[in-house]
């Protein structure tokens, strides 16, 4: 890649940040040169991010039809699956599974309610609602 | 301490620490070097490690590579700590940022506020440098950002002790002793040896064959559910090459930066034209990416056949250029 190919192409996924590349410039000798980004890089990115926002739009369908509790929504806002969920708050999987039925979930003691909203960096109040 | 340290823009965190950090040390380093001196280059298809349901594919070797590499050949002590309890993990910190030492973190990546939403993944093998604190703000330098930027405590003491896969567990590391003086041209053949070594391992999943392992995979792909799932995994080995900070082309750029570098520092010029051909070669991984980006938007239709022959291509050229390299190695005389 010459120095003058480097994509800068305003990438929303760095959000205004340039991140560091390396080029040829004209000397021939390779150098870092801060990049914009490359669509290709928004691309594989966005859709990454998009596959996790429609599994969190997915789970929140199910609480409102009553089939699955808000943990399940704030599991994939946090950009979480159940065994990283289940490493961040030192439950078995099978314990952190029960926990996303409605009727378990609603009957949840404060402490474990808590445990949830630290690890997924929500407020308890917050937890409770798939908003 | 903190008013003589320098931040420096690097495309990959672990090289870009230990490049500050040893300059920071009186040793003239670039990202590049410290990269290819610790033979961090490298490829790796590894299906059992699943993140998000996708296989792992890296360009390079496994966090803390370049740091134990570097301590290795540069004759430096790091010393690692890890904590048990976030306060102390904390304390700790503070301790080393008073007595004016520079400190190294791994961090989760999804928990640092100053990194731009949407690359905010799990990912925990992240480093930074920490080079002072006011009150309850920290002052770091991402080597992956173009400046210092400030961490809130409770932010940084949170990405610090994430969970998951490669949890960090507060890791922290500093310098206990500075390097030495290096003998580029001896070091440097050492490192050539080993890239070389790791490339042309007779494993299925490292190196050249890795990449003729995944065009296999890829091939297999199943397309019955309109190829959602073929989709996410072309672009998941995408962003391992070139979103996630690999200077682009999986790092193929970067490290010929570094064999110019060797060239220009001992006289050694056969590693010249190495890196011109690595350049190239950067440039077909760049092809690839963006063939199976213009899949994934769907502008020409998902065809992963067409992807394994680029990638089977690349394994073939790299083959080449990797025997190549090791020829150079042998012959250079010392």
């Amino acid at each position: 890649m010459r120095e003058r190919e480097v994509p800068q192409e305003g990438n929303r996924s760095l959000a205004g940040h340039r991140k560091a590349v390396y080029a040829v410039a004209d000397d021939g000798k390779l150098r870092l040169v801060p990049s914009r980004g490359w669509e290709v890089e928004e691309i594989v990115t966005r859709q990454a991010v998009e596959d996790l926002e429609r599994r969190a739009e997915e789970a929140r369908a199910r609480v409102l039809a009553g089939q699955s509790s808000p943990l399940e929504y704030h599991m994939y806002r946090a950009r979480m699956d159940l065994e990283l969920l289940s490493q961040s708050t030192g439950l078995w999987r099978w314990r952190v599974r029960r926990h996303l039925r409605p009727a378990v979930f609603a009957r949840l003691p404060l402490a474990l309610r808590r445990r949830y909203a630290e690890a997924l960096g929500v407020s308890v109040e917050a937890l409770g609602k798939a908003e | 301490m903190p008013e003589a340290f320098v931040h420096a823009h690097a495309s990959h965190c672990e090289s870009g620490v230990m490049s500050s950090l040893l300059r920071h040390h009186g040793l003239p380093m670039s990202e590049a070097m410290a990269f290819g001196l610790a033979s961090a280059l490298s490829f790796a298809y590894l299906p059992f490690i699943r993140i998000n349901g996708l296989p792992l594919v890296s360009f390079r070797m496994p966090p803390r590579a370049i740091v134990k590499g570097l301590e290795r050949s540069l004759g430096l002590s790091m010393r690692f700590e890890t904590f048990r309890s976030p306060s102390d993990g904390m304390a700790r910190l503070d301790a080393l940022l008073d007595a004016g030492k520079l400190v190294g973190l791994q961090a989760s990546v999804f928990w640092l506020p100053y990194f731009p939403p949407d690359l905010r993944f799990h990912f925990n093998a992240h480093n930074l440098l920490v080079y002072g604190r006011e009150r309850d703000e920290y002052l770091i330098s991402d080597p992956v950002g173009e400046t210092t930027v400030r961490c809130a405590r409770e932010d940084l003491k949170k990405a610090r002790f994430a969970k998951g896969v490669l949890a960090p567990k507060g890791l922290l590391y500093f310098m206990t002793k500075p390097p030495l003086t290096p003998d580029w041209a001896r070091l440097g053949r050492r490192a050539l040896a080993r890239t070389a070594r790791i490339m042309l391992a007779p494993l299925p999943l490292i190196g050249v064959r890795g990449m003729r392992l995944l065009a296999r995979q890829i091939e297999r792909l199943p397309l019955a559910d309109g190829g959602e799932r073929a989709r996410l995994y072309i672009g998941n080995i995408v962003r391992m090459q070139e979103e996630i900070g690999t200077g682009g082309g999986g790092f193929r750029f970067l490290y010929a930066s570094f064999l110019q570098e060797l060239a220009a520092k001992t006289g050694y010029s056969a590693l010249d034209a190495l890196a011109a051909r690595l350049v190239e070669i950067g440039d077909r991984w760049r092809e690839f990416a963006l063939a199976a980006a213009r899949m994934i938007r769907g502008r020409d239709a998902l065809a992963p056949p067409v992807l394994a022959a680029h990638l089977r291509a690349l394994s073939a050229d790299e083959k080449l250029f990797f025997q190549n390299l090791h020829r150079a190695q042998r012959a250079w005389a010392l």
